[in-house]
């Protein structure tokens, strides 16, 4: 409950820090500022995606070929991100920064930290003991619009996450290869607007073994595999959205991993800040199955 | 000392007051046609083409809309809201704001179905020049939004107006 705690904390620091610039923006009679200034925004609501728990900007377990930030120019865009999962053995946290230049390049980073809590005790790292990653991201949109062109052309973009996870030393007892590894991923997303729907498609190339939080590949093999990750969106409202996603990963460890899974309702709060709430599925984690439960997030972008 | 330049500025001739500057330098005033209200556009070739989208098909996007008075209401409203906001209102001052209510209005109704001809310009052309980028087509489209909710139009049939707009974007943009 405290990290619960720490969240409302985190979401009202970010509208006490967003309000004054938004309402800046929405003074009546405030001289014209296109063309002007860093933080120009320009993008339609929600099209900037939320941030996934890599820090990228997607749905919140799959990476979208969206760039982070409202910036639709020539400028520069930024988010800030903290979401919380709470399963029923594990505490998840990450958050994070994006930043996307003119629309084209999205450089990202994001912490992740899975608290064992009571199954630490069970696994033999001692209670609460807690793994931490350090994911470090770029992506690259190389053709295409989410929203405009052609409506059967999507936004393209392709990316690498840098992933250090900082328990090398309990990985390698886990069984893990490394405990540092990069994925490579390629995104394709577009907006039907005809039927109001978001669709996501992206293929990672991995080794990372719970996203890279119990390492990468095992000591025998690499276990670097082509996986598929996927959004479907449906647009209630300028503000609204209802989807669903899926993610599949690899099981380098022999500890039965599972797909990701969630469904989930984003909210943009204002033009500024987006709430989303899941029911996430992550299957199993470490041998303790089952691990179902409540995903928020609030990202804040300029 | 001072007297001198006084002086001379005293015995400046002034210039005639009757000299029409505007037909010296060959300025023509534009006057708008008092039946329509519209200033003068160079010829061009009418088509329906020149929406830049086919037509939906059967009534139910026109009635969605509130038929041709809705959609008027929509364009105009859309256009009102685009000429007062501060991003794109720089776009909108040197242009004819009752040919663009009515032409927009022809193109959403042509697009719609409700029984209209577009009689406008093509996207290109009517966009040649003016510099739009992204952000500009953004704010556009959510003054659009705004004039279709203020109408009661459900979401998802603006979406499904939005994108036989969209596609559009490449002969708007950078043109």
């Amino acid at each position: 409950m405290k990290k619960i705690h720490a969240l409302a904390a985190w979401a009202t620091s970010l509208v006490l820090f967003a309000n004054p610039a938004n309402a800046q923006d929405e003074e009546a009679g405030a001289p014209p500022t296109s063309g002007q200034g860093l933080f120009e925004g320009g993008k339609l609501l929600l099209t900037n995606g939320v941030s996934s728990v890599e820090g990228a900007s997607g749905g919140g377990i799959a990476t979208w070929a969206t760039i982070g930030g409202l910036e639709a120019e020539s400028g520069i865009g930024l988010t800030g991100h903290v979401t919380l999962v709470e399963l029923p053995d594990y505490g998840w946290q990450s958050h994070g920064v994006a930043i996307g230049i003119a629309n084209r390049l999205e450089l990202s980073y994001a912490r992740q930290n899975l608290d064992t809590r009571d199954v630490g005790t069970a696994l033999g790292l001692g209670e609460g003991y807690t793994f931490n990653q350090d994911v470090f991201g770029a992506k690259v949109r190389v053709f295409g619009d989410l929203i405009y062109g052609d409506p059967l052309i999507p936004q393209v973009s392709v990316g690498i996450q840098h992933k250090r996870s900082r328990d090398a030393a309990i990985l390698q007892a886990v069984g893990a290869g490394s405990a540092e590894g990069t994925d490579f991923f390629a995104s394709a997303s577009k907006l039907f607007l005809s039927r109001s729907v978001l669709a996501s498609a992206t293929a990672r190339f991995t080794s990372g073994n719970q996203g890279g939080l119990l390492g990468f590949g095992n000591a025998a093999d690499k276990g670097r595999e082509l996986r598929f990750e996927g959004s479907v969106a449906y647009q209630i409202s300028r503000r609204a959205v209802l989807g669903a996603e899926f993610r599949s990963k690899p099981d380098n460890l022999g500890l039965g991993e599972d797909d990701w899974m969630d469904i989930f309702a984003a909210y943009a709060l204002t033009d500024h800040i987006t709430l989303t709430a899941a029911y996430a599925d992550l299957g199993s984690i470490a041998t303790f199955e089952d691990q179902r439960g409540a995903y928020l997030s609030a990202q804040v972008a300029f | 000392m001072i007297l001198l330049p006084l002086a001379l500025l005293a015995m400046q001739d002034t210039p005639p007051p009757e000299v029409d500057w505007d037909e010296e330098f060959g300025v023509e005033e534009r006057v708008r046609n008092p039946e329509t209200g519209e200033f003068p556009v160079d010829p061009y070739e009418q088509d329906n083409n020149n929406a830049g989208a086919h037509p939906f098909a059967g009534t139910n996007m026109a009635q969605a809309f509130g038929g041709q008075d809705g959609i008027r209401r929509i364009a105009e409203r859309a256009v009102e809201l685009s000429r007062q906001d501060p991003r794109i209102a720089e776009i909108f001052v040197a242009h004819d704001m009752v040919r663009l209510k009515r032409t927009l209005f022809e193109q959403f109704c042509y697009i719609l179905n409700a029984g209209c001809d577009y009689t406008g310009r093509d996207m290109a052309a009517a966009h040649e020049g003016m510099g739009v980028r992204t952000s500009d087509m953004n704010a556009l489209v959510e003054n659009l939004q705004q004039a279709m909710q203020e109408e009661g139009i459900p979401f998802s049939a603006q979406n499904r107006l939005l994108a036989k707009l969209a596609p559009m974007s490449k002969n708007v943009i950078g043109n």
